[in-house]
């Protein structure tokens, strides 16, 4: 699925959508991040609920497509340049976890 | 041919939105190396997570990186408290970071047990009052 179609499957709030091409292949759900860096695959989209710069890092190292952020989090705007800086899509989705989950799940 | 690259960065050890930079970096120079991009995932998550330890843990050090031709290689040094039981510490879920980093995501105790899935060769040196050397390598295929 492309990142753009995901946007409408889940009606996103775009924040940072630098890499709009992206491929997502799998999906990732968790706020720990050395969980996230130890299980999470290339490509996969990562849902969490964690909002701190050291999330855009995470991401780009891990390879993820995109951050999905659930229950309507938002970003500080220095996260938001940090992430649009080092090419990393993020979203924000009014729904939790699992719901974002189960939609992504009949796309992919 | 032995080595054909080093980099060396200095990790601060107060600054916790920065930490992450010299991982970042690195991906972005093996990348122009022409290097595969599951090696570079294994190296710089690797990377980071030894970067973040010296930060949350030893109050910063330095990262050197070196790229041979068959293997990158990442030295973590620095001389913070030191780790009494490496074994303990190697262990999945173990960990001492405070609370306050916890809260940002930290404090797994994934970290070491990640660097060590990702290396195709891992040595900690650490004695206790003097610091903590890791040396970590990934082969190129
Ligand atoms: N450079 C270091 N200096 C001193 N102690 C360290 C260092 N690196 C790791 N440790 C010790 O080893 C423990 C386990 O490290 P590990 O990276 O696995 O987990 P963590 O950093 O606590 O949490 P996580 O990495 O999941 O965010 C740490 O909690 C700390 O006690
Ligand atoms: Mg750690």
């Amino acid at each position: 699925m492309t990142i753009s179609k995901l946007c409408s499957v889940l009606d996103a709030k775009v924040l940072s959508l630098p890499d709009d091409t992206r491929e997502i292949k799998g999906v990732y759900i968790g706020d720990l991040l050395s969980w996230v860096m130890g299980r999470a695959k290339a490509d996969d989209a990562w849902i969490t609920i964690m909002s701190n710069i050291n999330v855009v890092a995470v991401a780009s190292l891990s390879d993820v497509s995109c951050i999905i952020l659930a229950e309507g989090v938002e970003l500080d705007d220095d996260v938001i340049a940090t992430a649009k800086a080092k090419f990393i899509n993020i979203i924000s989705v009014d729904k939790g976890a699992y719901e974002i989950a189960a939609l992504l799940s009949r796309e992919l | 041919m032995s080595e054909v690259l080093n980099f060396r960065f200095l990790v601060d050890g107060e600054d916790f939105t920065s930490a992450g930079q010299a991982s970042v970096k690195v991906k972005k120079n093996l990348r122009q190396l022409g290097i595969s991009p599951e090696t570079i995932r294994r190296v710089s998550i690797a990377m980071y997570e030894g970067e973040i330890n010296m930060v949350i843990h030893a109050r910063g050090g330095v990262a050197d990186v070196n790229v041979a031709e068959d293997y990158v290689e990442i030295v973590l040094a620095d001389k913070g408290p030191g780790i009494k039981d490496i074994n303990q510490a190697m262990q999945e879920g173990f960990s001492t970071a405070p609370d306050s980093v916890r809260s940002l995501g930290f404090g797994a105790g994934m970290g070491l047990p990640n660097m060590k899935r990702y290396t195709d060769y891992m040595d900690i040196q650490s004695t206790v009052g003097e610091g903590t050397t890791i040396t970590m390598r990934v082969n190129i295929e």
